[in-house]
């Protein structure tokens, strides 16, 4: 375990009945002060994560340790966590002030000291002077404040947050997401944050923990995650790709839809089978001679920031392009991309085996940086 | 203008209703109220209210009611609670409710029968060795069988609001801190408070005004409101007092109505 390690989940399975584990023997490590994020698909297991952390189940098998010391049996109430719910559960017979006073109560901490905690904590959500209105006249992203509050002022170690943005509308939830991101920084505790959305994941995290039926897919910094992803599941969950089979003929040689290219990867077998990856910001309209690959427009969205243009070639692959230029449905032209934009995935491939084989890569200057 | 003369229309059967069988009695009542005996118009009745004999009964009534409505919540708050978490609530929520369905009367006589000289109760007591006791017409049984009786009415509200109550509360309350006792202190009490009010609306009113189960089950020992109007109509005849006592138990019925009255909580 390393010194910075505020959780470690050790082989943790959760299971109900008979039915298949929600968590299939998970391990991972929580760093204290960092902002992450379990990002997956509904029924992924994230939340049993963060609901494990809260203590408000235990695991099947395996340790869950917080500070070095093992809390499976932990209650709740014992724990040096705090929560902000999906729904908020900001209690409807307290008012604001007691909704945030509610775990200094239990405290039994003086009435002084608790004004003093409570006020702070509304001032650093932005909601100075509402301490006495009730929950029921509170918007939704006041809400989503009084709740965060409500976590904060007891001043613990972990914040978990179950997908407290889901419930706002777009402009206020982009906006929250700065909030958060920023809270988290002045505060310097570590934030556990789950959601589905991609884009909030990849915005706000030091750290993300992409997850899917109850096994984590990839850990890694959003940057790492995005560029690099280990499979077909993350890299179709994080952000849109183009995805085809293709063959690994040697190092930095690769072959997909019956033509060979350049690649910056290497230490595959030779002829291996691989899967390749090209995301559509990568691919750049072109005429069809100087194009790698030639291919038929078949629709257009207008995305407001670029065109989501949809293509096929000639073997019927689709390929997704985004471009701020538009193009001509039913036309034919040409894509072009770098050698870089080409991420070549193994089959099977275990998350360690995965660093390593990228670690090697570190030697060579791939990106040109 | 069709629409509007259309929904007038829909709502004069139930106008009527009302009028007929709520705001008319009340009236006759209240008009029964102004005569004395003799059939002259007076307030003897209402002087008649305030001895020490209608006060007492006032009382008495008060205080068994408070009783029965008291023990009732004692057993129905758990019990409710416990149904809320076994799996097949609703079945075990219908058994509780499927003895309200039958006539009080019956229930009545099958507890004659249970609490008699010879019945189950006593036959019990004996085989351990207590002996035979004195069980019906003691102010334990009127209390024991009323609360029976009302045990269905109380639970039913309690439930609905335990039911309701969503469980993110708890997990909330406990995150923050709080062990079961506080979080059902706190939290799951205040948030439910509004089903107990309907729960002992609900029981404590009907309690007022019991008069069948004082003579089949107290043995006229307990002498309530409900029991004096009962005399009043039916034995001496004084239509005036029985009618007199009657517009207390509705002044009181509706003061009870307002005071424990249900504010929604908009969440």
């Amino acid at each position: 375990m390393t010194n910075a390690a505020i959780i470690q989940f050790n082989n943790v399975t959760k299971q109900y009945d008979n039915d298949p584990p929600v968590l299939d023997d998970v391990s991972f490590e929580i760093e204290r002060g960092k902002f992450y994020t379990l990002l997956g698909p509904s029924g992924c297991g994230k939340t049993t994560i963060l609901r494990l952390i809260a203590g408000f189940i235990e695991p099947t098998n395996g340790e869950i340790y917080f500070n070095e010391k093992k809390i499976n049996a932990i209650p709740a109430n014992k724990r040096q966590v705090n929560t902000v719910f999906q729904d908020y559960a900001l209690f409807p017979h307290l008012n604001v002030f007691e909704n945030v006073a509610f775990g200094l109560r239990i405290k039994k901490m003086k009435n002084a000291e608790i004004e003093r905690k409570v006020k702070e904590a509304l001032s650093f959500v932005n909601l100075k002077g509402y301490e006495n209105r009730e929950i029921r006249e509170m918007s939704g992203g006041q809400r989503q404040r009084v709740a965060i509050a409500r976590a904060i002022v007891n001043e613990p170690e972990v914040i978990l947050l179950d997908e407290p943005l889901s419930a706002l509308d777009l402009k206020l939830r982009t906006e929250m997401q700065y909030e958060l991101r920023e809270l988290q920084r002045r505060l310097g505790i570590t934030f556990i944050f789950v959601t589905h959305d991609q884009e909030e994941a990849l915005a706000m995290s030091d750290e993300i923990f992409v997850i899917d039926k109850g096994k984590i897919q990839q850990s890694g910094t959003p940057t790492d995650i995005y560029d690099e992803p280990i499979n077909r599941f993350v890299a179709d969950f994080i952000g849109e790709s183009n995805i085809v089979d293709g063959k690994m003929l040697k190092d930095f040689r690769v072959e997909f839809v019956g033509r060979e290219f350049e690649c910056v990867d290497k230490g595959f077998n030779v002829n291996e089978a691989v899967e390749i990856i090209i995301r559509p910001e990568d691919l750049e309209i072109t005429t069809l001679e100087r194009g790698k690959l030639q291919v038929r427009v078949d629709s257009q969205l207008f995305r407001g920031v670029h065109y989501e243009i949809s293509c096929y070639d000639k073997d019927g692959n689709e390929w997704l392009v985004h471009s701020t230029k538009k193009a001509a449905v039913g036309s034919k032209i040409g894509l072009y991309f770098d050698p870089e934009a080409i991420h070549v995935m193994r089959h099977g491939e275990t998350e360690e085996e995965f660093d390593r084989r990228l670690e090697t890569y570190a030697d060579v200057d791939r990106h040109g940086e | 203008m069709e629409n509007k003369r259309t929904r007038g229309l829909y709502r004069i059967p139930y106008l009527l209703w009302i009028l007929l069988f709520v705001v008319v009695p009340i009236l006759l009542v209240l008009y029964y109220s102004f005569f004395d005996i003799e059939g002259n118009f007076s307030f003897v009745n209402y002087q008649k209210f305030f001895t020490p004999v209608y006060l007492k009964m006032t009382l008495s009534s008060f205080w068994y009611a408070f009783l029965i409505t008291a023990i009732s919540l004692l057993i129905s708050y758990p019990t409710a609670y416990l149904l809320t978490k076994t799996r097949h609530k609703q079945l075990w929520l219908l058994l509780i409710i499927v003895p309200s369905w039958i006539n009080l009367l019956l229930k009545a006589y099958a507890f004659i029968g249970i609490f008699g000289t010879y019945g189950a109760a006593n036959s019990f007591l004996k085989m351990i060795g207590i002996g035979s006791r004195q069980i019906l017409f003691t102010d334990f049984s009127f209390v024991f069988v009323s609360v029976y009786i009302f045990i269905p009415f109380m639970i039913l509200p309690i439930f609905n609001a335990l039911n309701e109550l969503n469980p993110t509360f708890i997990d909330a309350a406990n995150d923050l801190g709080a062990s079961k006792w506080t979080t059902f202190r706190r939290v799951i009490f205040p948030l439910t408070i509004d089903g107990v009010k309907s729960g002992c609306q609900v029981t404590f009113i009907p309690a007022l005004s019991l008069f069948m189960l004082t003579r089949l089950i107290a043995g006229n020992r307990v002498i309530t409101l409900g029991t004096s109007i009962e005399q009043h109509f039916l034995v001496t005849q004084d239509w005036g007092m029985g009618s007199t006592i009657a517009v207390f138990l509705i002044i009181i019925m509706v003061l009870i109505m307002v005071v424990t009255g249900t504010r929604k909580r908009g969440v």
